[in-house]
């Protein structure tokens, strides 16, 4: 998969995005948290490489360390929510009898818009970076659930899993060996997605004011802070955003690299196209 | 002659290499002729009945070399708007699966109407007259009140008659039926079967007829190509095929086939081995890891198609006469086992 | 004298059709209307009939997939029925199923030799695990190095070995073969006819083999039975059936199948039934092939024959007229 190039420049972006992060410590040339007030809204310099902020800390690395809650915050509602979007989903999908009670209560959840559902989660629990990724997780689980439980009505329908039935092998082995290898791509796939959507998420909420405390490094945070001077210091605002924008389109284009690789049908087309073009 | 196929090559592009799904394949049909071509899955016979239409998918699928010629036009050099004047109005087809070849959201008579309408310039009520005849012919019964039915409405062998009054609305010369019956449950079998008799005496087409049922050639074909691995390797009148076969793959297959006329419950005499491999087929004859008459020759060099007498060719390096020694030899050793089992 | 291992009593299977808002049960369809028989230790019956017939529903009923309507299923005497949990898992080591397509009944994700011992693992055999599981697939004729290959490498053929083997991990007294030739290619088809035979023979096996190809049963089966509309319309033992068939609609399953003869399939004289398969949530009223059959009579749109032996005690037919002998109805070389 990652042998395309449309593949393997998100791919790349993100892995960079996460290296240059966690390391930042050791390489940025100005500490992001040095304040300087006679640097106030400097403009781009080749020492502050995207302009200072209206503290006089560096924007570039600010952005840079951003990224880790950002990141961070998408990654563990990606895992939490594919765990128990996957658990629900394979259960309600698999039991006849469980499905329309789970489903019922997912449907409900789904009826609310999720960026809205967590920024009353946010508001009730109060803002940090544990409830970010609880209200978050809560508000996309539900989507997930739902990808893995129509995957599982297809495949457990497929003879094998009869077959296993008939073989006497139990449900939990069934879901797990027989079931779950086999819904496997569409759940990485809208995990991706989800990845990238609580990004975004995060951003917005901390935009908003309600999201991690604003103490905390974050592209959210830092376009709030950004908003009054748009008009003065556009730099100010512009790396951020660009840095949130980058980010969820490589996420969801690796989502749209993974489904195509999933999808056996769309590979040998592909395949047999490039070398046609070679043919000739 | 109305179709004459010469040294037919079509190849595929796969992820894995390149499938030789047609061979070096020549064969003609006459007017009013039903020629059968008979393999298993994989033999190439549906790419082949594909290419005649030039309905393969282009690309993968290519034709390194070869020639078709309908009535004097090559159809490999035409352009895709000749190709479409020709496709459903000279030649149609009929495919195997009568679910998905209908448009389920439109009424039958519709689909009819527009096969019609495609290539023919007429008022639309004339079109709905020519329709409902073409349903009578069919054998659609009530065919005034069926018209205005969608698809599910009609069962299976219902939706194969419907296909072959659309694949007949144009009055085509030749209908080629990819195994037309496959799908479908033997009694409704014979129904269709008998009716592609009945409508070939009226209507005069030559069908090309493919199917990996022997059964259902031997019932319906003149002439019969037997394709093995993307090549015929044997050809002749039906007669000759199942009486006088003289091809080690053939004569296998006719042996191998369960009977419902055997004297006794007796074991089946099977091929061993597996269908070949596409992208990686044996060297020399196609047919000799199977084959049980093969030589050291035979891993080595293909035998080209050779007359046996008349019409009748076959590609194996045994002679007639070489071949039934060889077909006694095993007979007796056959035998032999079977005595020392018991 | 053989024992009865399986035995069907008058077994029903509807399934509702739930119609409207309240999904309330408007009909049934009549899968399996009234089923009986019998098969013996080490015999094969063959279940023969045409899309629709109940002839795989009869087979799901049987390994306990579905829950029949009414009616009883007796294995080694004692009803599958009324047994627990427990007791039906216990029965699954006794009854095996192998399917129709052997592209979608081999989980892809799986290697065959996982495949295999998965039933041995379920019931937690995992004694000389790998060593069971390579002499179940010598024994269907799979090489060694097999073992770790993915479905998707092996070819139609070998992959119904693969299910043949996983059939047979647990010893099983019963198995059910759901069409197990009919996917595949007549080259392949009669070697895995031959296999079934030889381990039959091995084996000591009892096979149910359905099938809607009357002559792939006729090499395998010591007995058959006819199902059309959930019913059964004849049955017997597969000598008599294919020398004297007694219903028409044997008769005419039977005239329906091309025989590889050129001359004589051209002249053959057929029974060609009219019209098509009637739904199976409104079977016709007396005999249910009264709509299509050739003979019938008004006697049988209104009374239901029931399956008799009448003067033999092997032959069984449900019907008012039965034909009698035809010899000589197929051609021959």
């Amino acid at each position: 998969m990652l042998r395309r190039k449309r593949n393997l420049i998100p791919f790349v972006f993100l892995i960079l995005l996460f290296l240059s992060t966690i390391t930042a410590a050791w390489w940025l040339p100005v500490s992001p948290s040095l304040m300087d007030s006679s640097l106030r809204l400097m403009p781009l310099s080749s020492e502050y490489w995207f302009g200072t902020d209206h503290f006089g800390r560096d924007i570039f690395g600010q952005t840079i360390i951003s990224a880790r809650v950002s990141l961070l915050v998408g990654f563990t509602v990606a895992v939490l929510s594919t765990v128990l979007g996957t658990i629900t989903g394979l259960i309600a999908g698999y039991y006849k009898k469980l499905d329309s009670i789970i489903m019922r209560i997912i449907d409900g959840m789904l009826a609310f818009p999720s960026l809205l559902l967590a920024l009353a989660l946010v508001a009730a629990l109060g803002g940090s970076v544990t409830n970010i990724i609880i209200a978050l997780t809560f508000s996309f689980w539900p989507v997930m659930t739902r990808v893995v439980r129509s995957s599982v009505l297809q495949v457990k329908n497929i003879q094998y899993v009869e077959a296993a039935k008939t073989s006497g092998v139990k449900d939990p082995v069934i879901l797990s060996r027989y079931i779950l290898p086999n819904v496997l791509s569409p759940i990485i796939v809208q995990g991706t997605f989800i990845f990238a959507r609580s990004i975004l998420a995060e951003a917005a909420l901390s935009f908003l004011g309600v999201g991690v405390e604003p103490s905390i490094p974050t592209w959210g945070n830092m376009l709030q802070e950004a908003q009054i001077y748009i008009t003065i210091a556009p730099w100010f605002s512009i790396f951020p955003g660009i840095f949130i924008v980058l980010t969820v389109l490589s996420l969801n284009l690796l989502g749209d690299g993974l489904r195509d690789a999933f999808d056996p049908y769309a590979k040998g087309k592909r395949k047999k196209k490039k070398r046609l073009i070679k043919r000739q | 002659m109305v179709l004459e196929v010469k040294n037919l090559k079509a190849h595929i592009d796969t992820p894995d290499g390149v499938v030789k799904a047609v061979d070096g394949v020549s064969f003609t049909i006459e007017p009013g002729e039903t020629i059968g071509i008979v393999g298993e899955s994989g033999s190439g016979k549906s790419v082949l009945a594909h290419s005649i239409m030039q309905l393969n998918p282009k690309p993968p699928t290519f034709y390194p070399q070869g020639e078709i010629v309908f009535e004097g036009k090559k159809l490999l050099q035409l352009k895709e708007k000749e190709l479409q004047k020709i496709r459903g109005n000279e030649i149609a087809m009929v495919y195997q699966d009568p679910m998905s070849s209908l448009n389920p959201v439109f009424k039958i008579g519709d689909q009819l109407i527009e096969a019609i309408l495609t290539h023919h310039h007429m008022p639309k009520r004339k079109a709905r007259q020519r329709a409902i005849e073409l349903l009578t012919d069919v054998g659609i019964p009530d065919p005034e009140k069926r018209f205005d039915a969608y698809p599910h409405q009609f069962s299976g062998g219902m939706r194969q008659r419907v296909l072959i009054a659309i694949a007949l609305a144009c009055n085509p010369k030749i209908l080629i039926a990819d195994e037309p019956t496959t799908a479908l449950d033997v009694t409704i079998q014979a129904q269709i079967l008998e009716l592609m008799k009945r409508i070939q005496e009226k209507y005069g087409t030559a069908i090309i007829i493919i199917s990996h049922d022997l059964g259902v050639i031997a019932q319906m074909a003149e002439k019969v190509l037997v394709m093995y691995s993307g090549r015929i390797v044997e050809k002749g009148n039906v007669e000759d095929i199942f009486y006088h076969t003289s091809m080690p793959y053939t004569w296998s297959l006719l042996r191998s086939l369960p009977r419902i006329d055997s004297e006794t419950r007796n074991r089946l005499l099977s091929i061993e081995g597996q269908p070949p491999n596409l992208v990686h087929p044996p060297s020399g004859c196609n047919f000799h890891p199977r084959c049980p008459f093969a030589t050291e020759q035979c891993k080595t060099m293909y035998p080209q198609l050779t007359k046996r007498s008349g019409d009748h060719y076959a590609a194996c390096i045994l002679s007639e006469l070489e071949f039934k020694e060889a077909k006694k030899r095993l007979e007796n050793r056959e035998q032999e086992g079977r005595q020392k089992h018991v | 004298m053989s024992e009865a291992l399986l035995e069907i009593q008058d077994l029903n299977m509807h399934f509702p059709i739930k119609q409207g808002v309240f999904q309330r049960t408007t009909n049934d369809v009549k899968a399996v209307n009234g089923v009986n028989f019998t098969l013996n230790k080490g015999e094969t019956l063959g279940i023969v009939g045409e899309s629709g017939c109940g002839k795989s529903t009869l087979a799901r009923t049987i390994v306990g997939l579905l829950k029949p309507t009414s009616g009883d299923i007796l294995f080694e005497g004692k009803s599958i029925l009324q047994y627990n949990k427990k007791e039906l898992h216990e029965l699954r080591r006794d009854i095996q199923m192998v399917y129709q397509d052997p592209y979608t009944s081999l989980n892809p994700r799986m290697r065959a030799g996982d495949i295999i011992a998965a039933p041995l693992k379920a019931f937690n055999q995992t004694n000389n695990l790998k060593k069971r599981v390579m002499e179940l697939m010598e024994l269907v004729g799979l090489k060694a190095d097999d073992y770790n290959k993915l479905p998707h490498q092996f070819s139609g053929g070998q992959r119904q070995r693969i299910g043949i083997a996983r059939a047979l991990a647990l010893n099983p007294k019963l198995i059910i073969l759901d069409e197990p030739v009919s996917a595949l290619d007549v080259s392949v088809q009669a070697q895995v006819i031959n296999l079934l035979e030889d381990l039959q023979e091995e084996l000591g096996l009892t096979y149910l083999f359905i099938a809607h190809d009357l002559s792939v049963i006729r090499h395998i089966s010591d007995k058959v039975g006819v199902m059309y509309l959930g019913k059964i319309m004849e049955l017997s033992d597969s000598e008599s059936l294919y020398k004297n068939a007694r219903h028409p609609y044997t008769n005419a399953l039977l005239s329906a199948i091309p025989l590889p003869y050129p001359d004589k399939e051209k002249k053959r004289e057929r029974i060609v039934l009219k019209g098509e398969l009637p739904s199976p949530s409104h079977p016709p009223s007396g005999c249910v092939f009264h709509t299509r059959c050739p003979f019938a009579t008004e006697f049988c749109k209104g009374n239901v024959p029931t399956l008799d032996g009448k003067n033999s005690s092997s032959h069984y037919v449900s019907c008012f007229y039965p034909m009698e002998n035809k010899q000589g109805e197929f051609p021959r070389q």
